[in-house]
């Protein structure tokens, strides 16, 4: 999986490209503790290059959503791939991710 | 039948998927089918590699079946770790807000939403999970 992060003031875009799954949700987790500071109050997910999600890397995403919830930032989601987003549908995802198609 | 023994550690994720993948690239299984048969596999491998034989370690063995018109696949997956039924466990409600989220038991409900049938049983010091998907193949 490739991740490439865009930092401008208060907001911060990620795009991810690949697998996110057992093998790289750890990457993820790795760069939002380094990337994903405090003061970063709008964080948007592009995952137009995304091929595939297992539950780890939806929990990742749905850790991330709280963590932004908490500080009263904004998750956004991009550029879902439908086959990604019937696993959003599946696990309820759909309704709690802001999610910009 | 296709037969792979392999340790359950989850490090062997990818030789699992290239088993599982190659015999779907057999028939152009549909992208959709692919993933989530994917999914599921990951799931119920790295479930078993990370529970099953804790501390130690052990091996699991994945069967492949596939039945023709309707075209099934079937996934069974032995190992003989503790016992554990991993449809016992309540389905997560997946209608709450983000904030009242677990953030565990979500993978298990995924494979139960995306295959059409599972199933579990221990017997003879082995734990079976059977999955089938019908697989709709593209015209």
């Amino acid at each position: 999986m490739t991740i490439n992060g865009e930092k401008n003031n208060t907001a911060l875009t990620i795009e991810l490209e690949g697998r996110l799954d057992t093998a790289t949700s750890p990457m993820l987790e790795d760069y939002l503790s380094e990337n994903l500071m405090e003061d970063i109050l709008e964080l948007r997910f592009d995952l137009g290059q995304l091929s595939y999600i297992s539950s780890v890397g939806l929990r990742v995403l749905l850790s991330t959503q709280k963590k932004m919830d908490k500080r009263n930032g904004k998750m956004i989601i991009c550029n879902v791939p439908d086959l990604i987003m019937d696993i959003f549908d599946v696990v309820g995802f759909a309704d709690i991710f802001t999610i910009e198609r | 039948m296709w037969e792979l023994e392999i340790e359950a550690k989850t490090q062997y994720l990818e030789q699992v998927r290239a088993f599982v993948d190659g015999h779907l690239e057999m028939f152009d299984c549909p992208v959709k089918a692919k993933m989530q048969i994917d999914m599921a596999v990951e799931e119920i491998f790295v479930n078993i590699s990370q529970y099953a034989y804790t501390p130690k370690t052990g091996k699991v063995t994945i069967r492949m079946e596939m039945t023709k018109e309707p075209l099934f696949v079937v996934l069974t997956f032995l190992d003989n770790g503790i016992p554990y039924n991993p449809l016992a466990k309540a389905d997560p409600d997946v209608t709450l807000p983000a904030q009242e989220r677990e953030i565990g038991g979500l993978g298990i409900y995924m494979v139960k939403n995306i295959m059409d049938d599972v199933a579990y049983a221990y017997q003879d010091g082995h734990n079976i999970l059977k999955l089938r998907k019908k697989i709709e193949l593209q015209e």
